[in-house]
């Protein structure tokens, strides 16, 4: 939607810290994604920023995105693309949610309702 | 429940799949406290930025009239069963927020929508938006001290809900009630998604 002349979008914070991209590179990032360090040892180069350290250390083990974000009061979307760069380089892995286009199957909704009437 | 330490905010390692389900609705009608009296964990609340959309072409001089509003999501968290984690993310439901519920909705099971009879027309908005995406919910009513009573059928009328969307009673401080009504949801994706998949039903 950029017109000839026409300036970017004035740069939040958070859009700097990612490096001017304001979409993860991957769509299957989302805030139930689950991320656990692929390999604790594993260190960081020394160029990763402070949120790329501080996410991989959170995530010492597993963890839902939203809850990382919460837990370092970082906003969500900032965090979706910090991890998704930590899944590229392989610091992270991650177990996803439900893909967008196939939605859930009955067996895993047997299973939700089977865990919720366990709760009554 | 969930304790301040750090030791026990973390999933069980054999959790493999997360499901997710929104809880949207008008200020005030009860959120934040239905999220808070099913978790598990103390409720968690994570920001996100919302461009105002106010302006339909960045403004050159603007640098700085241009701005990002933050929106507070309260979620919490059950662990179903070894395998799979339920998160709950509690919305806000005004009509400049339903942007961010697209990102949100995405892989989602379903949504519960709370409302408050006595403002019931603050959820008209909501639920017109909810028919339109083509996201599946039900309805949990929260009853106030002060709300009058209603039968079911007068509020789905009020509501002029489509005939299959669920609507149950519901008080959000109650954790059974508000699993009751979580159960109501699911029940009900479920027997859309088990539904053969047929064509578009005849209108009536
Ligand atoms: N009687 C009653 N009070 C409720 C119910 N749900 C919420 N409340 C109260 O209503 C107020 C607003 O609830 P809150 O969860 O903050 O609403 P939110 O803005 O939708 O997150 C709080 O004081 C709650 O204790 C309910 O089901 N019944
Ligand atoms: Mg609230």
């Amino acid at each position: 939607m950029t017109a000839p002349g026409e300036q970017p979008e004035r740069a939040v914070r958070s859009y700097v810290i990612t490096k001017g991209r304001a979409r993860p590179s991957r769509n299957t990032i989302n805030v139930d994604t689950l991320l656990v360090a692929a390999d604790p040892g594993r260190p960081l180069p020394v160029t990763a920023s402070r949120e790329e350290t501080a996410l991989v250390r959170m995530c010492a083990r597993l963890l839902s995105l939203a809850e990382a974000a919460a837990h370092l009061s970082l906003p969500v979307s900032l965090v979706k693309v910090v991890a998704s760069d930590l899944v590229d380089s392989g610091h992270l892995a991650a177990r996803s949610g439900i893909p967008e286009a196939a939605g859930p199957d009955t067996q895993l909704l047997q299973e939700v309702l089977d865990g919720l009437r366990r709760l009554r | 429940m969930g304790s301040a330490g750090s030791a026990d905010r973390y999933l069980p390692d054999t959790v493999q799949q997360a499901v997710k389900i929104l809880v949207v609705g008008a200020f005030g009608v009860g959120k934040t406290t239905l999220v808070g009296s099913v978790s598990e964990i103390e409720p968690l609340r994570t920001e996100e930025h919302i461009t105002e959309a106010s302006a339909g072409v960045d403004d050159l001089a603007g640098v700085g009239t241009k701005h990002t509003t933050t929106v507070a999501m309260d979620f919490g968290r059950i662990t179903l069963n070894p395998r799979i984690a339920l998160y709950l993310f509690g919305t806000p439901g005004q009509r400049r927020f339903w942007d961010l519920w697209e990102g949100l909705a995405e892989g989602a099971l379903g949504v519960l929508a709370l409302v408050d009879t006595r403002r019931i027309e603050d959820s008209f908005d909501v639920l017109e938006q909810l028919e339109l995406r083509g996201l599946p919910f039900a309805v949990a009513v929260n009853e106030f001290p002060d709300s009058e009573t209603y039968e079911i059928g007068e509020i789905r009328s009020a509501l002029d809900l489509l005939d299959e969307t669920p609507v149950v009673l519901c008080d959000a401080r109650d954790p059974r009630s508000s699993v009751e009504a979580l159960i109501t949801l699911v029940q009900y994706v479920f027997e859309r998604a088990a539904r053969p998949a047929a064509p578009q039903e005849p209108a009536v």
